[in-house]
């Protein structure tokens, strides 16, 4: 099982309401976020809009609003809410004994939800 | 210690299949009971227990460390229990071999018993951390008796405890402690209490409430070590390098199913003991039940699920099997006065809307979690009483469509005689009914005001003062409104944003005036509608704090836009440009050379001279850039601000010293004025201009503020704007000397830091509020702009540090260096 998972280390490396990168050679760069009420989420780190680094964004609920032009995108489904439209690639994520694996084949082969 | 023989059985043992279980535990005997009751006679039970004594109800043994209760009212089964159902009891010798081949197991006392089904209930060990110092004596964990005896030992003597640790057991060991008579201090390592249950506003409104009994509750802090002094405990070490003084420390930091025995015997396990539907191990004639399993990949730590895995359990082993397909749990504090629950989801879901409903005159906080028309979740705070209920409509799915409005007001409310609707039930309160507690306003007096006209919730505020105190009776005036008026209401003032009915000038008079200093204290006080806010929200509570309380309030790194988290503005690629500050535009060989430097070091792709008289280096990398900002430190150099709403330039011309036409120094006026105003934390952006003549070439007359030398001194402009909606500056006075323009400069900067909303350039907010306003307040009494201006200068002790230094020398280093990198080899399965 933890095969299939990747460590990428210990949940108190992102303070809550935070996002930290994770760039993969070869492939796209990931964000992690720690939402205020202490969930993960993983998503790639690029706005559907224009490509904006979502990391960067103001988290809210679960929710992270883009830095360059304020598109909202939820975190659960990677896609725009509101009248925006667009949808970037989730990875799933899972917390076990206080640290965070991500879903390797997700890692490699980011897919929209 | 040696084994303590089992009771002696009074009846023969039954003659059935023999039935081993290890664990007398809370799921080991409840599995016994549920098959009892189904079938008494199927098999011949022996129960080991590694605890010697009868099995009670663990969760309670926080009220006995509280005080609250005896062991003797916590013991689930007796002695005679055991006797009358022929169980033999073995406690106080734990099984230390289960041998799967003869199927056996064996007691540490070296007793062997055979079985026919073997069940493992061995539940969870507390999680100890790895520290130095852990094994030390006066070091505990809260799991079983043994442990309570321990600490009420220690509390006897008396002193101070630390228990590290802020989840439901901490807070409940700490609780008991200090009603004991110890002094105690949380340790948590995330920066909220009960993270996993509870969110931000939660968590605060716990932890509030926790200090003012007089606990120290440390979040966000790292046990590094644990302390000794001859020999015993002394204190904890945290990574911060504080130290605090313990005679007893607890470990309460976690939980793990315990599967020595079962991995020892070769049987499947992952983070517990894997069981089907049935709780069947990888053994067909092992099972398992409790915290120690693990079932379709989840491990509860709560007792509502152990009930469910028993009944399947028991159904399975007496030949009816129905399956246990998981549960979902919900939680309680049992820390007597403080009501918290939490069920189910909170972090919403696709989907998912927030319902939030804040008292806080009588501290409440009540959130509840919908997907569709169902509700996912719930966290409340104050008010636990529907709990329940919340928790059953979340278990049944129940389409709660119907009574949605009245939802989150409770039960009685929302499935009474008026189908929850809210205003059906406000239109059944009598004239007399109180509508707001603080102002003791009937409904009577609320409908007539509107009727008299108040056709808006501000007009009823302010006429009759109804929800112009706490707020929380807002609904129920709304309800008036609507019902009185219909479609007549009109809307009042612009709101902050939608998670709030208050205005931007509300909420700066009510945290001055309630002195609240905290973000989620703020929302509390105030009923936002939301629980953590929302991205126009959060930023400008930020400012408003920092601008009320300097030196006091801690600024909120992720209230901020990216720009000012990172000190840089962000560029459509992802990358940063840097603007160093160039007082007055003035420069040097020393800092042009530091500037191409950095250019060709991080080889920028652009360097440009910006409209506001200094350089732009563009396409840094946030990973970079505390090394750009070393550099450029190295050179004098700090931080322009350029990505601020904040004091971004003063923009001059070259005046007296050289111009044939200067009348004064604009140049060295302009850097003094900079070197006064740089760092200030404002509204908006701020911009500022000093000429040397009526030529104006510093442009400023578009400044938020200008200086325009003249023969006989100084012209102070304000409120220009050169950007979307060109607007010239009102001239605001005239003054003889450099020391009252810069006196007048800081005043006027702090009448805009404390009356402008957050986002209002001081074009519009002159616009909005006009010139004659803002010079009755800063000339309307003699002293005023003095008094601006010492509070302009206080709070700038706090804001002239630069923020690069700080990041160059590893402060928030997080914020700029990547978690790790991912390499195609680690991803090769
Ligand atoms: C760099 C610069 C353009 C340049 O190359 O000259 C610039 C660049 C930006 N301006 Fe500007 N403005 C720059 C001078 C100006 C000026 C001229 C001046 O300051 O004398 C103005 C008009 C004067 C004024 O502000 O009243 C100006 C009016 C704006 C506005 C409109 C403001 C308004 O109230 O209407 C915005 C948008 C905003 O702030 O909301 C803006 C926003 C921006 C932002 C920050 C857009 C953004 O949010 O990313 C641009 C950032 C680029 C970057 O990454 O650095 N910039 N901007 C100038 C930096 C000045 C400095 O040294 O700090
Ligand atoms: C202080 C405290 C407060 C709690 N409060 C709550 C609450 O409010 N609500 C809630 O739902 N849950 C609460 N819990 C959790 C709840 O008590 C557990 O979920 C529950 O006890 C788990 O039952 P179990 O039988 O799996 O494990 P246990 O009850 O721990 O039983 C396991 C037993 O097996 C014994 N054992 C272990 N190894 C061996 C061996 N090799 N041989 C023989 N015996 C062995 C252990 O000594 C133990 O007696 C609380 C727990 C604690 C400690
Ligand atoms: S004028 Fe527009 S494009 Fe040019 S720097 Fe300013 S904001 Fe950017
Ligand atoms: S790139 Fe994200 S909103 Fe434009």
């Amino acid at each position: 099982m933890i095969g299939e998972w990747l460590d990428i280390g210990p949940v108190t490396q992102i303070a809550p309401g935070n996002a930290r990168t994770l760039p993969v050679r070869g492939g796209e760069e990931i964000a992690v976020f720690h939402t205020l009420d202490n969930r993960f989420y993983a998503l790639v780190n690029r706005c559907p809009h224009k490509g904006g680094p979502l990391s960067q964004g103001i988290v809210h609920g679960a929710v992270v609003t883009c830095p360059l032009h304020n598109w909202n995108i939820s975190l659960t489904t990677g896609e725009a809410l509101g009248d925006d439209e667009g949808c970037v690639p989730t990875i799933p994520l899972r917390v076990d004994a206080g640290r965070i694996y991500l879903l390797r084949e997700a890692v490699v082969r980011p897919r929209a939800a | 210690m040696n084994a303590q023989t089992g009771f002696e059985t009074a009846l023969p043992a039954a003659t059935g299949e023999r039935l081993v279980v290890i664990g007398n535990g809370m799921a080991g005997c409840r599995a016994v009971e549920e098959i009892l009751a189904r079938d008494p006679a199927r098999f011949a039970i022996t129960i080991f227990g590694a605890e010697p004594r009868v099995n009670y109800n663990r969760i309670m043994l926080s009220p006995v460390l509280a005080g609250e209760k005896s062991f003797d009212d916590i013991v689930i089964n007796s002695a005679e229990w055991y006797a009358a159902n022929g169980i033999e009891l073995i406690s106080g010798d734990p099984v230390i071999h289960i041998d799967r081949e003869h199927r056996q197991v064996v007691s540490r006392a070296g007793r062997v018993e055979s079985y026919d089904r073997l069940l493992i209930a061995t539940g969870s060990d507390p999680f100890v951390i790895p520290v130095p110092g852990k094994d030390l004596p006066g070091v505990v964990t809260f799991r079983d008796l043994d442990d309570v005896d321990k600490m009420l030992a220690a509390a006897e003597r008396g002193g101070s405890a630390v228990v590290i640790g802020g989840g439901l057991l901490g807070l409940e060991a700490a609780h008991g402690l200090s009603l004991r008579g110890m002094q105690v201090t949380v340790v948590h390592l995330m920066p909220t209490l009960m993270e996993r249950q509870l969110d931000e506003a939660a968590g605060w409104l716990l932890k509030s409430e926790l200090e003012r009994r007089g606990q120290a509750i440390l979040t966000g802090a790292d046990t590094e070590a644990i302390l000794e002094q001859d020999g015993h405990v002394a204190g904890v070490r945290l990574k911060d390098g504080r130290e605090i003084a313990a005679d007893l420390v607890v470990m309460a930091v976690g939980i793990r199913p315990n599967t020595t025995l079962a991995k020892a015997a070769g049987i499947e396990c992952e983070r517990g003991i894997m069981v089907d539907d049935h709780m069947v191990t990888s053994d067909p004639a092992v099972l398992a039940v409790g915290e120690c399993v693990e079932h379709r990949g989840q491990c509860y730590g709560l007792v509502a699920p152990l009930w469910d895995m028993c009944r399947a359990l028991a159904d399975h082993v007496t030949d009816a099997p129905t399956g246990y397909t998981g549960s979902v749990t919900s939680t309680k504090l049992k820390v007597s006065g403080i009501e918290v629950f939490s069920a189910g989801e909170f972090s919403a879901a696709e989907g998912a809307e927030d319902i939030v409903m804040r008292d806080a005159a009588r501290g409440v906080y009540k959130r509840v979690v919908l997907s569709g028309d169902k509700v996912v979740g719930a966290v409340l705070y104050g008010d636990t009483a529907d709990g329940n209920w919340y928790f059953d409509l979340l278990k049944k799915g129940a389409d709660v469509s119907d009574i949605r409005d009245a939802l989150i007001f409770g039960q009685a409310y929302a499935s009474g005689g008026t189908r929850g609707d809210p205003n059906a039930a406000v239109a059944a309160l009598s004239d007399q009914s109180e509508i707001c507690g603080c102002n003791g306003i009937s409904k009577g007096t609320v409908v007539e005001t509107i009727r008299a006209g108040a056709c808006s919730l501000d007009a009823v505020r302010s006429q009759c003062k109804a929800s112009a105190s706490c707020g929380s009776c807002t609904g129920l005036v709304e309800s008036l409104l609507q019902l009185t008026l219909g479609d007549d209401i009109q809307t009042g003032p612009k709101t902050v944003c939608k998670c709030t009915s208050f205005t931007h000038d509300d909420v700066r008079r009510l945290i001055v005036e309630r002195e609240l200093k905290a973000i989620p204290q703020v929302m509390q006080e105030l009923h936002w509608t939301t629980p953590d806010g929302c991205s126009a929200c959060r930023p400008a509570l930020n400012y408003y704090l920092l601008c009320a309380w300097p030196g006091v309030y801690e600024d909120d790194q992720k209230s901020r836009f990216v720009n000012e988290r990172m000190h840089a503005n962000i560029q459509k690629d992802g990358t940063y440009s840097v603007v160093p500050r160039m007082w007055g535009g003035l420069t040097n060989p020393r800092e042009l050379r530091a500037i191409a430097d950095v250019v060709e070091k991080f080889n920028a792709p652009m360097v440009k001279v910006t409209g506001g008289q200094r350089l732009d280096i563009f396409g840094i990398k946030k990973e970079d850039l505390p090394a750009v900002w070393a550099d450029l430190n190295a050179a004098g150099m700090v931080s322009g601000h350029a990505y601020g709403k904040s004091l971004r330039t003063v923009k001059t011309c070259v005046g007296s010293e050289w111009c044939r036409f200067g009348t004064q120094d604009s140049t060295g006026l302009g850097v003094q004025i900079e070197q006064l105003t740089w760092g200030s934390w404002m509204p908006h952006k701020f911009k500022i201009a000093v000429s040397g003549c009526p030529r104006n070439c510093a442009e400023a007359t578009i400044k938020d503020f200008g200086v325009v030398c003249v023969d006989s001194g100084y012209e102070l402009h304000v409120g220009g704007n050169g950007g979307i909606k060109v607007r010239v500056t009102d001239l605001l006075c005239k003054v003889a000397t450099e020391e009252e323009a810069l006196e007048h400069c800081a005043a006027f900067i702090q009448l805009y830091r404390e009356q402008a909303h957050y986002l209002e350039r001081t074009a519009p907010w002159i616009e909005r509020v006009g010139l004659d306003y803002l010079k009755e307040q800063l000339f309307g009494e003699p002293d005023t702009v003095r008094r601006l201006a010492i509070r302009f200068r206080y709070s700038q002790q706090f804001m002239q540090d630069d923020p690069w230094a700080k990041r160059a020398a590893g402060e928030d280093s997080e914020l700029h260096q990547h978690l790790a990198e991912v390499r195609p080899l680690e991803l090769a399965q």
